[in-house]
């Protein structure tokens, strides 16, 4: 059991003075689902983007404590964003294809970096659209818009493009809200598998998600972490009050 | 967001570009003083806005060339502002889509239209029917003029009247409506007083297009720089600044006094439409914090 | 009950509103069309191949006007030169990259001022500064660079505008895949809105080649015997020509005056259609 993100003491504040994580430490921890689960507004989202620093495209105003992957501290100015997002790849809550192709799609973050090399471009999106479930549905379309999949199609799309950057995290946020049960049925059994080769962290949009994927889980409320446990902890036995509520459904 | 090394040549050129509309204003509001400016050392203050402009024979007053550009403004909002409003009104009120749909590229059209064909028409069609219709000497008048900046004040008006009206959410007519008004009240007891700064930019908008409007005017105003003595000056030639700086710089000597004072006509243009811009895009501002705070 | 007599005149007055704002827009609408086909009518005897490929002659009075075409087409290409990548480059920064402080209100006063000037006051400043101060004379490359700038709010707009209708999501996407802000730009955004892009720019060229007060100190001449050779010559142009044959030649013939405008008619209207096809052809081909 060994920790791939370590978040410590992160305070996040955006311009407008709304205070949106505090003093949040927790561990990722790596080949595992890294669950994170709470009401809405309870900064599990803005973790995610802190995670990645796509914080940046928003008026975050301060940001206290530290993030350390791969010995780093990515909150730290200096820090190559560029590499930190390939490797930490990030999954919507709605499926958003690029105005591309499908294949387009899933290589454009390799055509990013310069990648010109069909044989290898070719290769990667059968690999990552065959991790996503998604390459017996598709490998005849690939030069179709990438919108003309259906909605659980594009959002597995979503995930191999993900996937074709070879990531070692991928963060997925609420990624089947907008998808009906027999899709999110193929994302939640992608990930039991994908966790073998890397690190996953779930925001999942219900508490039965969650308990369904979770190796480790956090719940949060408000902006803090009120409780961690591994395994089905923290949904069977839940030691705060607060998390117990929402587990059991008093408030959500 | 990071800056790859090779991206900053092109990032620096976007930056420069961005702020190349700076530079431009900067440099026309220099060389327009440069060559204006003179004027004011060379002809006495009192006579700069005195009430004769003769150049020929040294009198330089601008006063008839600002009442020309005025009474021709003027008269172009009376007919610019009822039927540009009334026209927005419909389009975004009344009209059915089939209607819209052949009305709007007929107003895109218009507001196409060069201004010297606007003005070539006035001197074939509109000035002689006018002659005619109000038995007047001549019909190269202000109001011909005034009919013609109408017309083509009418494009800017309809279009931001439509939008301001098309801003209004649609809540308050179902509101209004909701409360037994017919379609009719609420237009004009809700609707349009809640647009009422869009509209108010709209004519100030179709305000700074009339003023500097150049060639309609220069073509069918006929020549007459004067004040007016009496009610009818609408239906007697007059001259606005515009087609003054038109028509005489072509025959000005370089750095002569008079080519100074036709480049202070321009500052004084330019103070103007400034002015009106700068009011109309403040309103325009004022109005959309309003909506947003309304509607959050 | 009272209601109904109060109710009866309220739909009478709405039913008479309603019937004058019809008339009124009637009244803005018809003129438009009939000034056309009016003009499509007096002008059409007069079109012939001789009209537009030949010189003029007997001052004017005869032959064809092609060095006036080839004017506006010289200019409005000179235009476009300076005004697209100046005007589209500066679209880009405002959407994409200008942070919300003073220094980019102040960006925005200025075009908002730039897009208010008169015309004529346009004129004057090229020839203060191109004509005069820089020494260009009257010439296609004073014209053009005066005419560029009065263009560029229209572009700058537009472009801005273009970009700003682009879904934010792409942008997002992109940007957690790994890109610049250029790249995201260059890839995505751009692309995305380049039709709304050269709808503005070709909407703010059929402006500038109608245009006559900017031309006519800077670089319209009348009686030019010659094509121009350079951008330093100075070249005849449709709006200046209409401008002096409907004003000060005596014994122009009607056909010609009315020919000579339908010609720029259908310069102007043709790039407007242009405009609108590629606008509603884009509409219809987005993928969101």
């Amino acid at each position: 059991m060994s920790v791939k993100i370590s978040v410590q003491n992160l305070t996040l504040m955006y311009s407008d003075g709304v205070e949106s994580l505090h003093d949040v430490s927790i561990d990722i921890i790596a080949n595992a689902v890294n669950v994170l689960f709470g009401p809405a507004g309870g900064g599990k989202s803005t973790l995610l983007r802190a995670l990645n620093r796509l914080n940046d495209l928003a008026d975050v105003d301060t940001a206290q404590g530290k993030i350390v992957f791969n010995e780093q501290n990515i909150l730290d100015p200096a820090t190559d964003v560029i590499e930190l997002r390939r490797k930490v790849g990030m999954v919507f809550s709605r499926p958003a294809p690029l105005p591309l192709s499908v294949y387009e799609n899933v290589i454009y973050g390799l055509r990013l970096m310069g990648e010109r090399s069909k044989t290898l471009l070719d290769e990667r999106v059968e690999q990552s659209l065959r991790q996503a479930v998604l390459w017996d549905e598709v490998y005849d379309r690939l030069n179709d818009p990438g919108a003309s999949l259906s909605g659980g199609q594009q959002q597995r799309l979503c995930i191999a493009r993900v996937l074709a950057l070879e990531p070692e995290v991928i963060m997925l946020d609420e990624p089947t809200s907008a998808l009906d049960p027999v899709s999110t049925a193929k994302i939640e059994g992608m990930l039991a598998e994908l966790k073998e080769r890397l690190t996953i962290i779930l925001v999942p949009h219900n508490v039965q998600q969650a308990a369904r994927t979770a190796d480790y889980a956090g719940f949060f409320l408000q902006g803090r972490l009120v409780e961690y446990a591994p395994e089905k902890g923290l949904f069977l036995k839940p030691r705060e009050k607060e998390t117990q509520d929402y587990v059991t459904g008093r408030f959500g | 967001m990071e800056t790859a090394k090779g991206e900053r040549w092109i990032t620096w050129i976007i930056k420069i570009s961005g702020y190349s509309s700076i530079l431009f204003v900067s440099l026309i509001l220099f060389f327009l003083a440069r060559e204006g400016f003179p004027a004011l050392g060379e002809v006495p203050l009192k006579d700069l806005f005195g009430a004769r402009w003769y150049p020929i024979e040294g009198y330089f007053g601008i006063w008839p060339l600002i009442f020309g550009s005025v009474l021709v403004t003027v008269g172009a909002l009376l007919i610019g502002i009822p039927f540009g409003i009334g026209t927005a009104v419909y389009l975004s009120e009344l009209a059915p889509a089939w209607i819209k749909n052949i009305l709007k590229p007929i107003i895109e059209i218009l507001a196409g239209l060069p201004s010297v064909v606007l003005g070539f028409l006035g001197i074939q069609l509109a000035a002689p029917f006018f002659r005619q219709f109000l038995n007047l000497p001549t019909g190269l008048t202000a109001f011909t003029g005034a009919v013609l900046l109408g017309f083509i004040a009418i494009p800017t008006i309809v279009s931001i009247s439509e939008d301001a009206l098309n801003t209004v959410p649609s809540t308050y007519r179902h509101g209004a409506l909701a409360l037994g008004a017919n379609h009719w009240q609420t237009i004009w007891g809700v609707t349009v007083p809640a647009a009422r700064s869009g509209l108010l930019t709209a004519v100030m908008l179709g305000v700074g297009r009339s003023i500097g409007e150049t060639m309609a005017v220069m073509m069918v105003t006929g020549n007459a720089p004067v004040l007016p003595r009496s009610l009818n000056a609408l239906f007697l030639p007059a001259r606005t600044m515009t087609a003054t700086i038109a028509s005489e710089m072509g025959e000005v000597a370089t750095g002569s006094m008079h080519y100074h004072v036709l480049f202070f006509i321009g500052i004084v243009l330019f103070g103007i439409s400034l002015a009106v811009n700068l009011t109309a895009s403040s309103l325009a501002l004022r109005s959309r914090k309003r909506a947003e705070r309304l509607l959050s | 009950m009272e209601n109904s007599e109060a109710a009866r005149i309220s739909r009478r007055n709405a039913l008479l509103g309603v019937n004058l704002l019809r008339l009124i827009t009637l009244l803005t609408a018809l003129p438009v069309i009939g000034v056309i086909v009016y003009i499509i009518v007096r002008g059409a005897p007069a079109l012939s191949w001789e009209f537009i490929s030949a010189m003029p002659r007997e001052g004017m009075r005869a032959g064809g006007i092609l060095p006036a075409i080839m004017g506006t087409f010289y200019l409005t290409l000179g235009t476009a030169v300076f005004s697209v990548p100046l005007g589209v480059a500066a679209g880009i920064y405002i959407a994409e990259y200008a942070p919300d402080n003073r220094a980019t209100r102040l960006v925005r006063i200025a075009i908002i001022n730039l897009a208010g000037i008169p015309s004529v006051v346009y004129g004057l400043f090229g020839l203060g500064l191109f004509v005069l101060f820089l020494k260009f004379g009257t010439s296609i490359l004073a014209a053009s660079l005066t005419l560029s700038i009065m263009t560029l709010p229209v572009i700058i707009s537009t472009t801005e505008e273009a970009l700003r209708q682009v879904p934010n999501a792409f942008r997002v996407v992109s940007t957690s895949l790994g890109a610049t802000r250029w790249q995201t730009i260059q890839r995505i955004t751009l692309p995305q809105a380049m039709p709304g892009v050269i709808t503005g720019v070709i909407l703010g060229l059929e402006r500038a080649a109608g245009e006559t007060a900017p031309i006519m100190f800077t670089g319209a001449a009348f009686f030019l015997p010659l094509l121009p050779q350079s951008p330093l010559d100075a070249t005849m142009a449709l709006p200046y020509h209409i401008f002096v044959i409907s004003t000060s030649v005596p014994g122009m013939p009607v056909e010609i005056q009315y020919g000579t405008v339908l010609v720029l008619l259908f310069f102007v209207l043709g790039m407007n259609v242009i405009a609108t096809l590629i606008r509603n052809r884009a509409r219809a081909r987005r993928q969101w």
